[in-house]
């Protein structure tokens, strides 16, 4: 049996239409068989409510008199992109304020404008001949807008990689506070209410789909950026007219450490046209897996701590290596539910009718990497190779003289088996001294938390590691904790300048 | 139990002023959190209800400022979207999700760690101050 998208949007029009959410699905097909779900079943909603970073809107503000030519634009400081003609701009989610840095981003912008709030625009030009004036500054409510135009590059994906971290280090990430030594584990997305996730073969999302966006009645523009959905891990490209946007669909959020993005509503309804589409939308969090990523890793290629089911994760609790490890999500399922449940009501009521994709996007698509054309400068190309070291069981006045000699202020500090275990610096050997314990041994004066580098390390991640623990020096050690030499903060100086251009 | 929020001034600071509490009234605290810095300081205690009334008449008597805590952590119900982010990041487990998917927290658990404060995206809890 099949059922044309004519007789479901005939049944939309005449209110006899049966609408169910992805969440309900499952359980008619079980109760009903496949062939019972699609004679009982015309459409299906899905909805998703989590963190899109990817997202944004198009202005146009109007000409001002005297005309403007808008080469920079901001909006409530955030700075909008305005390579565009005139008095068009494009403000990205994640941008930050220029005054109140991530606290305050392109999202918080958007939120502010749908929630019918004043946002200053700052707009500064070169001036021409055809558009004289040079600066301007005005408030400007979301209605006095010729155009404002949600359009997100990428929204909705289909599952998202979870996030743990292996590290002894807190971790401040977009997945939210990872908490080390595997203390917990972040996931995002609605599982069995994900649109795609209901439709992973793109056969009914693509090009023009109408969808539910924050509360407008919007569409796909097509793939989204960076869909893999022959890996399962597709997205969609969507817009939508913010004027018909509601904060309850849209809000503002920033990330500690991170910065700003936008918590966006989606929710595509799905015809039941097919067996094939009862099938998909029969699906279950059982049926969904994801990985368990390790963020402790500062690398492109995370390592994968365990395959799971969207159920386990939303469990609240996982093993991980014999341990309950408690889970927290990104996104909101109460609300993912809300934009089902709304989009169900808009379908029941004819508000909003089916269409097929106006154009299929490629399922068979996978995202790869970027091709780097420049290396990337390696710890090894930088790092002082001879570095004296001193063994825990000898005396500070020996740290003092191999400091001098050396002409160094760190000394790393190795046991018998020569492992680094901890750090003697000039502080600390002048501290011994003035204390007048030049016999006591490098190991009662040493700094036992020692972070050390690699030569394989890239020089950001090892720059990082100075920053983020505010320290001058990071002992290198190779792959059996050896030491091969030392990376000191004058060492990254020498990136600028030379061969390395930045 | 009972959890109450002692303030301690420079000159009951250098007191040891839970162990006498504990030697003169035989009740035993647990300390939940201690922040002392140079000039003041915070103890978070948690004490048996029926002995309360006898810990903070000794701990007032030593000039501590002593506050009944009812309500640690605060949800601001307009901002919070319910995402649970702050869910795993709690070490008391204060918050948790309902059958619905719906936040529900057990405040009387908090110990002011602010964990949460820092994960929710969304700016929707505060510790009380």
């Amino acid at each position: 049996m099949q059922k044309s998208l004519d007789t479901i949007n005939d049944r939309i029009r005449d209110g006899t239409v049966r609408v169910v959410t992805a969440e309900e699905m499952p359980n008619i097909v079980d109760e009903l068989g496949e062939e019972g779900a699609l004679k009982e079943v015309d459409v299906v909603t899905t909805g998703t409510f989590g963190a899109m970073c990817s997202s944004g809107a198009f202005f146009n503000f109007g000409h001002a008199d005297p005309p403007i030519r808008m080469q920079r634009v901001w909006l409530n400081d955030v700075e909008a992109y305005a390579g565009l003609a005139a008095v068009d701009a494009y403000i990205g989610a994640a941008a930050d304020s220029e005054t109140r840095g991530s606290e305050y981003g392109g999202a918080h912008v958007i939120e502010d404008f749908i929630a019918g709030k004043y946002v200053e625009l700052r707009a500064s030009s070169t001036g021409t001949d055809c558009y004289p004036r040079k600066t301007i500054t005005t408030e400007l409510l979301l209605e006095e807008l010729n155009q404002a135009i949600m359009v997100n590059p990428r929204n909705s994906f289909q599952k998202y990689d979870a996030a743990t971290n292996t590290g002894d280090e807190i971790l401040h990430t977009y997945m939210g506070t990872l908490l080390p030594g595997i203390g917990n584990v972040s996931f995002s997305g609605s599982g069995v209410l994900s649109p795609l996730a209901n439709d992973p073969a793109h056969k009914l999302i693509g090009s023009g789909t109408p969808l539910f966006l924050c509360g407008a009645e919007g569409m796909v523009v097509g793939e989204g950026t960076q869909t893999s959905p022959s890996k399962g891990y597709g997205t969609i490209m969507t817009t939508g007219d913010m004027n018909e946007m509601d904060t309850k669909f849209c809000r503002a959020a920033t990330f500690t450490g991170y910065g700003a993005s936008l918590y966006v509503g989606v929710g595509v309804p799905i015809p039941v046209c097919d067996l094939e589409t009862v099938r998909a939308t029969a699906i279950r969090d059982e049926d969904i897996t994801t990985s368990i990523i390790d963020y402790s890793v500062p690398s492109r290629d995370r390592p994968t701590v365990k395959e799971v089911t969207y159920a386990e994760l939303r469990s609240g609790r996982i093993d991980l290596g014999g341990e309950e490890v408690r889970t927290s999500s990104m996104s909101s399922f109460a609300k993912a539910r809300e934009v089902a449940e709304e989009l169900k009501g808009w379908i029941e009521t004819g508000k909003m009718e089916c269409n097929l994709p106006v154009r299929r996007v490629n399922a068979a698509k996978a995202a790869g990497p970027i091709r780097q054309t420049h290396r990337t400068p390696r710890v090894r190309e930088i790092m002082n190779g001879i570095a004296p070291c001193i063994r825990s069981d000898e005396t500070v006045k020996a740290a003092a003289k191999a400091l001098m000699k050396g002409e160094t202020n760190h000394l790393p500090v190795t046991d018998n088996n020569n492992q680094v275990v901890g750090i003697v610096t000039t502080y600390d050997t002048s501290k011994a001294i003035v204390l007048e314990k030049p016999d006591a041994l490098v190991s009662e004066i040493m700094s036992r938390k020692v972070v050390v580098t690699n030569p394989n390390e890239a020089v950001d991640v090892a720059a990082m590691k100075l920053k983020k623990h505010n320290i001058s020096a990071l002992p290198v050690v190779d792959e059996n904790g050896k030491p091969v030499g030392m990376l000191t903060a004058i060492d990254l100086g020498k990136l600028f300048g030379g061969k390395w251009k930045w | 139990m009972v959890k109450l929020l002692i303030s301690i001034n420079r000159k009951s600071g250098r007191e040891p002023l839970i162990a006498r509490t504990v030697m003169e009234t035989g009740v035993l605290i647990n300390v939940e959190r201690a922040h002392i810095e140079s000039m003041t300081g915070q103890v978070l205690i948690d004490v048996p209800a029926a002995d309360a009334d006898k810990v903070i008449a000794t701990l007032e008597r030593q000039h501590a400022g002593v506050e009944i805590l009812e309500e640690a952590v605060r949800r601001d119900e307009q901002e919070c979207v319910e995402c649970g982010a702050c869910i795993s990041v709690c070490p008391q487990e204060v918050i948790s999700f309902d059958e619905d998917w719906h936040l529900c927290m057990k405040t009387e658990n908090c110990v002011l760690c602010g964990k949460c404060v820092e994960a929710c995206p969304h700016k929707a809890l505060s510790l009380r101050k």
